[in-house]
């Protein structure tokens, strides 16, 4: 475990929420660390539509959602927010009241005097394939992640998917595997053209199988595949006869460790009050689309609206001695200080 | 107004009005049509609003965008009449259209 670092909230999930989070926490002066659990910031608005318009931001009529977070990075920037990506958050422990320690999966530990939930629709994780039986397979001979690539050693590996990922790991394991059938559902690959090429040489030299169908079902005992049964696109049934299968069919949200923290949920959800945004715990909030109250509208908007709010209510837990004036932007030096405009 | 007829992986068929300009999948969710989940809500994100176009409708409701090709990549029992109905706009020569779900989406 490495040494804590000591910030005053740590705020899960880098969307669009997290991110104005931030911005309202800010002028209060409080510090925030956030922690996602992509590789990138932004959340879904990065990950899944980065190219859309969304027409209903306040004061913008059409802003891309990459554009949003672009635009919501340059505004937080005077705060010097702190990422921590590739990560997911594990525990949350109470050490204080209220003061928390935060532990992720990547050994990165916080203490700090309150946690902003702004997870969105949970973590991103891997998509299981729709593939009938295929849960009982995960633990032992179906993986959706490569964590040592020596374990596929001397292995027959099939690799099912179209994009960067099925497509890096088929040419990064073809000289590990004893034998690399990479399936496909078309001819068109959605990965990177030149390992497209690189994997079509590999074909071409006869040193991996590519393979055009989708998996119907899989044959196995106990854990260990031992064929998937494949239709072609010309309705053709066959078997690939395999120890490993790595299907990569992109990311789903899931729930994840939320469940483990000790919050009241509500249909996968955390109820919290309108007044701050508080969960059923102390000094822990939810805003954003993770979050249900009495007429909750699952809007970008609500969100920014939410955190607002929260901040106030943090302010306490952050600064209990300090009384809080309310203060706007447009006319309070002190506000224009802390933005780097005054 | 137009007629919208879901067959699911059973083979019960739910007849509703569309409104023209929505979508398939908008008109599905509004209508409670099972199989149907839409997870991304329309974002051509996910594949869980798959269905299969009726081979007389085919024509006229036309082939997936290639966007909508990438995502049917993640599909269940993908076949050449496949789309995700969030990207199959409703227009008033698609009255009477017919769709099926499968068994299961993504």
């Amino acid at each position: 475990m490495s040494e804590p670092i000591k910030t005053d909230v740590v705020i899960i999930g880098a969307g669009p929420v997290g991110l104005f989070a931030v911005f309202e926490l800010g002028l209060l002066d409080i510090k925030a660390h956030l922690v996602d659990i992509l590789d990138k910031i932004g959340g879904q608005c990065a990950e899944l539509y980065p190219e859309k318009p969304i027409y209903d931001i306040p004061g913008l009529p059409s802003v891309s959602a990459q554009g949003l977070v672009d635009n919501l990075m340059e505004q937080i920037k005077p705060f010097n927010p702190q990422f921590h990506l590739n990560e997911m958050v594990e525990t949350i422990e109470k050490i204080g009241d209220p003061a928390f320690r935060v532990t992720t999966n990547a050994g990165t530990v916080f203490e700090c005097k309150a946690v902003v939930i702004a997870a969105g629709g949970g973590s991103f994780q891997p998509k299981r394939p729709p593939i009938p039986g295929i849960e009982a397979y995960e633990a032992k001979s179906v993986h959706y992640a490569v964590r040592r690539m020596e374990t596929f050693r001397g292995q027959r590996v099939l690799i099912v998917g179209g994009g960067d990922s099925a497509l890096d790991w088929t040419l990064n394991l073809a000289p590990i595997a004893s034998h690399l059938t990479l399936l496909h559902r078309r001819q068109e690959f959605r990965a990177a053209p030149d390992s497209v090429n690189k994997m079509m040489a590999l074909v071409g030299e006869g040193k991996i199988d590519l393979v055009l169908g989708q998996v119907t079902s899989l044959e196995g005992a106990d854990g260990q595949v031992s064929a998937a049964i494949v239709k072609r696109t010309d309705g053709s049934i066959f078997n690939i006869a395999c120890d490993a299968i790595l299907p990569f069919f992109g990311l789903t949200m899931k729930l994840g460790p939320v469940a483990n923290w000790g919050i009241a949920l509500e249909d996968d959800l955390i109820p919290v009050e309108t007044a701050s945004f508080e969960t059923s715990v102390p000094g822990i909030f939810a805003i954003g689309d993770i979050n249900t109250y009495p007429g909750k509208l699952k809007l970008i908007l609500c969100g920014f609206h939410e955190g607002a709010l929260m901040a106030q209510k943090a302010h306490r837990y952050v600064y209990p001695d300090k009384r809080l004036t309310f203060q706007y932007t447009t006319s309070s030096t002190s506000l224009q200080k802390k933005l780097g405009v005054n | 107004m137009v007629k919208i007829t879901y067959t699911d992986s059973q083979g019960t068929s739910r007849t509703v009005e569309g409104d023209i300009g929505a979508t398939v999948m908008e008109t599905a969710i509004k209508n409670n049509i099972p199989e149907i989940e839409a997870e991304c809500g329309g974002a051509c994100s996910c594949a869980t609003c798959h269905v299969y176009v009726d081979e007389e409708w085919r024509e006229k409701v036309g082939g997936p965008n290639p966007m909508e090709e990438d995502m049917l990549d993640f599909g269940y029992d993908v076949r050449p009449n496949s789309r995700l109905s969030c990207q199959i706009k409703i227009t008033q020569e698609l009255d009477g259209l017919k769709v099926a779900t499968p068994d299961r989406q993504a």
